[in-house]
């Protein structure tokens, strides 16, 4: 991974991470906002290319890229006047600083501790690590994974079906 | 040379960005946009850790990321779900505006 087309690589993925990260926070149609969000997902997966787990990129750009975002495109289309009406920001100057100062300790505390890095060069995929560490270690976390994506799906389908409660 | 420095500055970053992001704006999807920022900059950080840190098991930190990526999902899909059911409800979903559990 210290090939020089790597590292341009690494870089010119986090620009436009944190750039159309930052163009979420900027622009004011929501619907623009979710474009840039979604190539933010997809930049943050080219991140873990270079940081070689090719297995959660993928997972990264199916689930976020894909279907999170649909997801919010379908929210604001079926609430239009509330995305018309308030989609602009509020307290912009005090709450930036306050972002800016947690961003700069976490900054800070990461570059003064003393992390215990490996040399090590590892992972040629990561797919099946990844499935054997599943299915052995953390097998009970994954049953509760499952149970948890159903009660979502099932507690979604209840809030916004018609005739249920607030329908009126 | 990328050392785990690089990833960490980097989603720190993104953390901030997504907290501004989180805060400033006063539509429930545009919060969740911020939140979703914010779990992808803490996922940035444990793959970081699953390549660089030395450990007896590295794949963990990306075991951990999928399972934050699982419940980010069933997360975003329920709060949209009761943005809808808000809006339905309120006419909007304007977070300065939903005010009924205020004294």
């Amino acid at each position: 991974v210290d090939q020089p087309a790597v590292i341009v690589a690494f870089y010119v993925l986090a620009i436009l991470t944190l750039g159309s990260a930052l163009m979420v926070g900027l622009v004011r149609d929501l619907i623009h906002a979710v474009l840039f969000l979604i190539l933010s997902f997809v930049g943050v997966a080219g991140l873990y290319i270079t940081l070689s787990a090719d297995f959660v990129a993928v997972v990264q750009i199916l689930i976020y890229a894909g279907a999170v975002s649909v997801l919010m495109l379908f929210a604001i289309l079926l609430t239009p006047r509330s995305s018309r009406d308030n989609a602009g920001v509020s307290y912009r100057a005090p709450l930036s600083v306050v972002a800016g100062l947690v961003g700069a300790i976490v900054v800070f505390v990461g570059l003064q501790t003393d992390w215990l890095v490996s040399e090590d060069e590892r992972y040629d995929e990561t797919a099946r690590e990844i499935g054997l560490a599943l299915l052995d270690p953390y097998v009970l976390p994954f049953e509760v994974a499952s149970v948890l994506l159903v009660i979502a799906m099932i507690g979604a389908i209840v809030l916004v079906r018609p005739g249920s409660e607030g329908e009126s | 040379l990328i050392g785990l420095e690089h990833v960490l500055v980097v989603a720190a970053l993104l953390f901030s960005i997504g907290l501004y992001v989180a805060l400033t704006r006063r539509n429930a999807v545009g919060v969740l946009m911020g939140i979703e920022l914010m779990l992808n900059s803490v996922n940035l950080n444990l793959v970081g850790f699953a390549r660089f840190i030395e450990a007896p098991n590295p794949i963990d930190g990306q075991v951990f990321a999928v399972f934050v990526i699982t419940v980010a999902a069933a997360e975003a899909s329920v709060a949209l779900a009761l943005a809808v059911a808000v809006y339905r409800l309120r006419q909007t979903i304007d977070v300065d505006r939903l005010n009924l559990l205020r004294w």
